[in-house]
């Protein structure tokens, strides 16, 4: 054979030389592709979490609101021991965990449904219905049910002729509030989980003399499991740092997010703020350590 | 082959090292700033554009009523684009102040002094607003607007914090701060209060005039066990209270729900009240009240200082202080303000009666040499107040 005419030849340009470099190179490829991951993920997420982390084990002047930056450990100390925080912890985790419990029991009927019975067309259908409320923006979301949970709202309108009453603003206007616009995170993993179950196993069961509860109790939930733990990871980690919802329609209660930012915004106590912040990321972490070996973690 | 990636990793240690401290050192010790700088000798050419930090409706320029608008004129006689930010609370203010992105505060007591200890604010040289001339004097060279002889802004106006409650369920005014304290029960979960915690000094105001033997003289000077008093007081209203609130938005829509029907409030809320029809009222009840007295003050690093001082002149000329006082509900500082606002606006906020003045308690910083002179005990400070306000709220 001849050679190949020069034009048909590749061209020496600095392109071409760094691609046959990266493609020779294998380690410098892996290098160049995980440089803006990790300087953003290291750099920008973490570096910043940490440096606001150590302020916890700072002071402030409380007339004049500068930082000293003397070491000490009175912030943890207060936190750990004080009964306010304590009280707080406790309401924070018990609203986390209420509204898990309900979106997890709204969300298993509604994601089976969308994953096993609707016909192709309904299930988009519904996939965009579970959407569409995250195209409104979050304040938007807590005001409307500031009005509806309301004394004259539309609640109140509707259970008072059968002897009902709105909530009013409170815990339960937060729990109801925050499992609202926690919802969609939970159906969405609950529901590609289900999808993930083969149809087969649900017919294996039935032709084996399973009966519908079994089925779903010995088949169903087992392989959902993970799934729908991942969900609550969703719901429980947004709903202990939230402080939006509580300020608009938790009336006179607070939880950590709440204190975090009086802390920071009204107190002017960086430090002290820090230190209550590390509550719920010590929270979330036991819960991601307890869940990490469910699988649940490869559904996020 | 392996000594790229030795390299490459070794590049982005060495990177992560730089930009880590980097980050380090911005957020390094900031130095303790004492004084704030000298105040103007003179004026130079105005910037073109000045920020301002204030209450609400201290700053208007007609978005929120066509009506209500003294910003305008300003620009146009001046040239300074104004840019705005209300804040809801004095900790708020002063926190904002820190991002050093205003050139202009308007500040109450309590958080006036704190911005001259923290450096935010510069004195300021009155020689160079030609309208000070006209504040009354005794809200000039006050203890929260001056410091060692100097003047530390302008006077703005002066007010109180008023008893709101809901004209059908109080057919006739209540005249006592009772209906938020010992009779909260009687609207239990729909009364409402300040959040931040000066509002202790409402609960100090209270034991002042109905528990005596507290020995309360002053409702900011509260040693440990008057304070414990002031705060226990609060803890029971807790069990009554709705919603504690500082956005005044928020006030206004639960008065106006029924969420809420008595508590704290100020005039501007009723004046917006009013005009929807909701069937609100304030008064002024016997015991006093808590109340305000604001200062213009300016930034120590501000960009624009000079449309900054017009900015000072201009509010605190008659027709600009008359409008941004009336508008807030609240007394002038300006002695000819009273010329501009309409007929009876000024007798009904007693301005310029000093002696009505003096009965209300402006909202100082409190520290721990008590506020009323008191050498025998210490006082309990601003942060042992936030920190009892948290554990109030629980």
């Amino acid at each position: 054979m001849t050679s190949t005419p020069a034009e048909l030849r590749p061209r020496r340009t600095a392109a071409r030389a760094g691609s046959v470099f990266l493609s020779t190179h294998p380690r410098a490829r892996l290098a160049l592709l995980l440089s803006a991951p990790l300087f953003w993920l290291g750099l920008v997420y973490i570096v910043a979490l940490v440096l606001l982390l150590v302020t916890a084990f700072w002071s402030v002047d409380s007339f004049t609101g500068q930082i000293s930056q003397t070491w000490t450990l009175d912030n943890i100390l207060t936190v750990i021991t004080g009964s306010l925080y304590q009280t707080v912890t406790l309401r924070t985790l018990g609203v986390a965990l209420l509204v898990t419990l309900i979106d997890v029991a709204l969300a298993l009927p509604i994601a089976f449904y969308m994953a096993k019975v609707a016909t192709p067309r309904m299930q988009r259908i519904l996939v965009i219905a579970v959407l569409t409320p995250l195209w409104a923006s979050y304040l938007v979301k807590a005001y409307a049910w500031r009005s509806v949970l309301s004394q004259d709202g539309i609640l109140e309108w509707l259970v008072a002729p059968f002897g009902g009453h709105t909530p009013g603003y409170g815990l339960p206007a937060t729990i109801i509030t925050l499992a609202y616009l926690w919802l969609p995170y939970v159906i969405l993993p609950i529901y590609a989980g289900l999808e993930r179950v083969p149809d087969s196993l649900l017919e294996a069961s039935g032709d084996l003399g399973g009966k519908t509860w079994s089925t779903l109790r010995l088949v169903v939930f087992p392989l959902a499991l993970p799934a729908i733990i991942a969900g609550t990871i969703f719901s429980f980690s947004l709903s202990l740092g939230d402080y939006i919802t509580v300020n608009i329609v938790g009336g006179a209660n607070q939880m950590l997010g709440n204190l975090v930012y009086t802390n920071v915004g009204a107190a002017n106590n960086l430090p002290l703020a820090s230190a209550i912040a590390l509550i719920p990321i010590v929270i979330i972490f036991g819960y991601l350590f307890l869940v990490r070996r469910t699988g649940a973690l490869d559904n996020l | 082959m392996k000594r790229i990636p030795r390299t490459a990793r070794r590049g982005a240690t060495v990177g992560l090292a730089i930009a880590s401290i980097a980050l380090l050192t911005a957020c390094g010790t900031t130095a303790a700033n004492d004084g704030g700088g000298e105040a103007a000798d003179e004026l130079g050419e105005f910037e073109g554009q000045v920020s301002l930090l204030a209450w609400p409706g201290y700053v208007e320029d007609g978005t929120n009523d066509p009506a209500v608008d003294w910003v305008t004129p300003f620009e146009e006689d001046t040239g300074c684009e104004v840019t705005s930010k209300t804040y809801g609370t004095s900790d708020e203010a002063f926190n904002l102040m820190k991002t050093g992105e205003y050139d202009v505060v308007a500040a109450s007591g309590d958080a006036s002094l704190r911005l001259v200890a923290a450096g935010d604010v510069a004195p300021v040289n009155t020689d160079l607003i030609p309208n000070y001339e006209g504040i009354y004097d005794f809200l000039k060279m006050q203890s929260w607007n001056s410091v060692d002889g100097e003047a530390y802004g302008v006077p703005h106006g002066y007010g109180a914090n008023l008893l709101m409650y809901n004209t059908e369920l109080f057919p006739e005014a209540p005249t006592s701060w009772d209906v938020v304290f010992d009779k909260a029960s009687e609207h239990s979960g729909k009364v409402t209060a300040y959040d931040s915690p000066i509002y202790i000094a409402d609960a100090a105001l209270y034991l002042m005039h109905h528990q005596p033997g507290t020995g309360i003289t002053n409702p900011y000077a509260l040693d440990e066990t008057q304070f414990k008093a002031a705060v226990d007081l609060l803890k029971e209203q807790r069990a009554h209270i709705g919603e504690y609130w500082s956005d005044y938005l928020k006030e206004i829509q639960a008065f106006e729900t029924g969420d809420t029907v008595v508590g704290t409030s100020w005039q501007v809320i009723q004046n917006v009240l009013e005009s929807s029809g909701a069937p609100t009222a304030v008064t002024l009840p016997e015991e006093g009240a808590t109340g305000w007295s604001d200062t213009w003050m300016i930034a120590s690093e501000a960009k624009n200082p000079n449309c900054a001082y017009a900015w000072l002149d201009y509010i605190a000329s008659p027709e600009a202080n008359a409008q941004a006082t009336e508008y807030f509900g609240e007394a002038p500082s300006n002695e000819a303000a009273c010329e501009f606002r309409s007929e009876g606006s000024c007798e009904a906020f007693h301005a310029g009666d000093e002696e009505y003045a003096s009965q209300i308690w402006y909202w100082s910083t409190p520290i721990a040499e008590c506020l009323d002179g008191r050498t025998d005990v210490e006082c309990v400070d601003y942060s042992g107040w936030t920190e009892a306000w948290s554990e109030i709220k629980g």
